[in-house]
């Protein structure tokens, strides 16, 4: 199912299935390794729900929920059931 | 000795932040470093020297940086100097690229750009211990042959693998074998090749001097970029054309701008890492995952930041007091050695009240500089630094601000000098300025004398609520919340005019935790101390020298000795009245207070007593005003003068406090013989120093680290104006409602 990362509840990984948009804040998520093809899994939020905080490539990321409205993801089914641990 | 030669090698230092690149800096280059400026943006130039085995390096510290697509001139100056544009400097001999070892992929996108550029490299793969907790296998040899270039495993903080490093450097350089590297991939596909190579052609037919192919790239590249910017005004339509049919054409070849290019390098970064290097799949839980689990935790985490922060905030406040103290008294009794040591004169003037005055106001900001620094090192070097930014992100971006603003924030209710100095941790130019700009209206320590005697003096101890809120409190906390709710609005209306422009990228890495190291707090302290003395100390120790000549000259011993005169025929039958005024204290007192209203100084107060009349101020408010605009903690001291009470008022002492308030409350206007103070003139004055710039050394600072008078003088204008505003609109509204 296509989501927004944004949208992803805490434990969930997802396969990044596109960028949307060519400014700054595109580019920026681009460079830091979130492409097409890259697995990230959300690890949670701050206390006051924004920013989020994802792991991506082996080390973790922190975008605001508008930034990572930007990533279009394909859920990997059942991946919330994992363990976190 | 093989190789060696008297020519400098010039080695530049590339890497993304977080790689414990400066720590691999200073073990390098040790203690002695320049640091300057490039002209006309405000990125800093560090430079420093290393010999080994009879080569001596040049190390260019260049600053932190995730990607070489530059947006902005400062995020240029790194291109520019590895390019050799910069100036009529050559591209440096080597490029020293610092990796992450335990975050391979990320970092290597920064290095397939500048291997593009085609410069001799080594790698410095750091952090190798932190990779292997993380249960990753790299084959460094492997790796090195993969990517053509030397790569050496070091650990910076501990210094291990710095020789082998140094050797591989030298030898890069010299164009021994290593550098024999062969013809380095280009990563892009063949059609975007075809497109850039076409761009270049077309471009170096009208451009003076020809474009190097990493820069046409980053022109078809960076939408929006500087390149665009800055190539296409000579180009006109024409250009701007070309670049948008070629992007089209691109796009519609499946190989859309800006994400080709990641897409392109991220693919050469899989295929160079394949069997070299790799991370246990999936989820590992490490120590600092377990951390961080209870750091950034809705509860625990949002407690244990309120516990840092409030270490932090009072440990500059409580622990510089005495420090500052051992420094006043150190000045104050070098200043009375001189005084006794010398005749009375200009001169002696001049060294007890410039000279060691001077430096007694920049060497007095040195605690609060060191002991800030001390925990930003260690907040940084541990990692928490991007979790503060992380926790408090949410609340800093409703006024436009990022996470990262909070801390410089926080820290300049303590002093704004190390505030704004902390603020290079915000790498968005638009809201580094922009929290710069505000920092000196939070309410800093040495606004809290000036509250504290004002409060105490005019505001009425009542007490609500069963004595547990008391008015003279709630007022002090009003003033802390006039700058914040100030401060609030400026930076509101920056971000909406001078300052405005796309929302900033928030992007932040959430580093590992990791021990912070004690030989880069301390050097981290050492460093800070030392740019704040050299850089903005001489621009404070001037100002000081020339507010000492304002308040010093003209000397008009004949009218001081005609006033004092006729002070005394006025006292002429009241004996007792007659032998304290001839008691040479009060005499000294007098004389002083005299002087002071016939200076430049004094003249200015009763000049502007107009314009201060509508605050509800007389001359001599005025007058401390002026005399405080370059630091803000001398006004008690000149309204202690200005009353007769001596130019030494220790508003710390009790009974010089009290004595202070006692001569506030009895001052009188010369024409109505009304009191000067009442509660709507205290409020008014008290407004005017939460809003007002009168600190040189915050000027000074600004003009530091934004590289330009410019908004220095933009903060003095804004914030004089509003403190003016301020006060005018507290006392005409307290003076309806409260008299």
């Amino acid at each position: 199912m296509k989501r927004a990362a944004a949208e992803l509840k805490v434990g969930q990984a997802a396969i990044v299935e596109r960028i949307v948009g060519s400014d700054e804040i595109s580019r920026r998520i681009l460079e830091m390794g979130v492409t097409p093809g890259v697995e990230i899994l959300c690890l949670g939020a701050a206390p006051l729900g924004d920013p989020l905080e994802f792991e991506l490539r082996g080390y973790r990321l922190s975008l605001r929920k508008s930034e990572a409205q930007h990533i279009e993801v394909q859920l990997i089914e059942g991946s919330e059931d994992a363990p976190l641990g | 000795m093989p190789g060696s030669s008297t020519r400098t090698i010039r080695v530049a230092l590339v890497g993304n932040p977080n790689t414990g690149k400066s720590t691999l800096f200073t073990a390098l280059a040790g203690v002695r470093q320049r640091v300057g400026n490039y002209p006309g943006v405000t990125v800093e130039k560090k430079t420093g020297h290393m010999r080994h085995a009879g080569h001596s390096f040049e190390l260019i510290d260049l600053p932190g940086t995730y990607s070489l697509a530059p947006r902005s001139p400062d995020e240029m100056v790194t291109v520019d100097v590895l390019l050799g544009r910069r100036g009529n400097v050559a591209p440096p001999d080597v490029v020293l690229s610092i990796v992450d070892a335990s975050n391979l992929e990320r970092n290597l996108y920064l290095v397939s750009q500048v291997l593009a550029l085609g410069l001799p490299m080594v790698i410095a793969l750091n952090m190798v211990d932190l990779a292997r907790e993380r249960q990753m296998e790299i084959d460094v040899a492997g790796l090195a042959e993969r990517l053509g270039v030397p790569v050496v495993a070091v650990q910076a903080n501990r210094r291990t693998g710095l020789k082998e490093l140094q050797t591989a450097l030298a030898a890069a350089a010299s164009g021994g074998e290593t550098s024999a590297a062969p013809v380095r991939e280009n990563p892009f596909p063949a059609s975007f090749q075809q497109h850039a190579t076409e761009l270049g052609a077309w471009l170096n037919e009208r451009l003076p001097a020809p474009l190097p192919p990493f820069l046409v790239e980053r022109l078809l590249l960076d939408g929006g970029g500087y390149l665009e910017s800055e190539l296409l005004d000579g180009l006109a339509q024409e250009g701007a054309e070309r670049l948008r049919v070629a992007r089209e054409s691109l796009a519609a070849a499946g190989m859309p701008v800006p994400a080709v290019e990641a897409m392109a390098r991220y693919d050469w970064i899989a295929r160079t890492l394949q069997g070299v290097a790799r991370r246990p799949s999936g989820h590992t839980r490490t120590t600092s995952d377990r951390i961080d689990a209870v750091l950034t935790h809705k509860v625990w985490g949002t407690l244990i930041f309120g516990l840092t922060m409030a270490t932090l905030f009072t440990s500059i406040f409580v622990l510089a007091a005495p420090l500052m103290n051992v420094i006043d008294s150190a000045v104050g009794g070098l200043a009375s050695l001189v005084e006794a040591g010398m005749a009375e004169g200009a001169l002696q003037s001049l060294l007890v009240n410039g000279v060691i005055g001077g430096v007694g106001a920049v060497v007095v900001f040195l605690p609060q500089i060191l002991i800030l620094f001390m925990f930003i090192a260690v907040l940084e070097d541990c990692g928490y630094m991007a979790r503060a930014a992380f926790l408090m992100d949410r609340l800093m971006a409703g006024v436009g601000l990022s996470g990262k603003s909070f801390i410089p924030l926080l820290s300049s209710f303590a002093c704004a000098v190390p505030g704004i100095m902390a603020t290079r941790v915000i790498e968005n130019r638009r809201d580094r300025f922009a929290t710069i700009l505000i920092a000196p209206l939070m309410s800093c320590s040495a606004r809290l004398p000036v509250y504290v005697i004002l409060i105490g003096a005019f505001v009425p101890a009542r007490y609500f609520l069963g004595g547990i809120v008391g008015l003279q409190g709630l007022v002090l906390l009003g003033m802390y919340a006039v700058g914040v709710v100030v401060a609030i609005g400026v930076a509101w209306g920056l971000k909406k005019s001078i300052l405005r422009g796309e929302t900033p990228p928030f992007v932040l890495e959430l580093p590992t935790y990791k021990m912070p190291s004690l030989r880069t707090v301390g050097f981290r302290m050492a460093e800070r101390g030392w740019s704040f003395l050299a850089r903005a100390g001489t621009v404070i120790f001037a100002v000081t020298i020339v507010v000492w000549a304002l308040s010093y000259y003209p000397r008009s011993e004949d009218r001081v000795a005609a006033e004092l005169e006729a002070r005394r025929a006025a006292l002429a039958g009241h004996a007792a009245a007659l032998a304290e005024f001839d008691s040479s204290e009060n005499l000294a007192y007098l004389r002083a207070s005299l002087h002071q209203r016939y200076s430049l100084l004094g003249r200015a107060g009763q000049w502007i007593e107009p314009a201060v009349r509508p605050l509800g101020w007389d001359w001599r408010i005025g007058c401390a005003v002026i005399a405080s605009f370059p630091a803000r903690e001398v006004v008690m001291g000149v309204l202690g003068v200005i009353y007769n009470l001596g130019s030494d008022v220790d508003v710390g002492a009790e009974s010089d406090q009290h004595r202070l308030q006692a001569q506030l409350r009895a001052a009188r206007w010369d024409d109505t013989g009304e009191p000067v103070y009442n509660l709507p003139v205290a409020l008014s004055i008290m407004v005017f120093f939460a809003l007002c710039a009168q600190c040189a050394a915050t000027l000074a600072v600004i003009r530091r680290e934004t590289n330009s008078w410019r908004w220095p003088t933009f903060t003095f204008a804004y914030m004089t104006i509003l403190a003016y505003v301020g006060a005018l609109v507290t006392y005409q509204v307290a003076s309806r409602l409260l008299l």
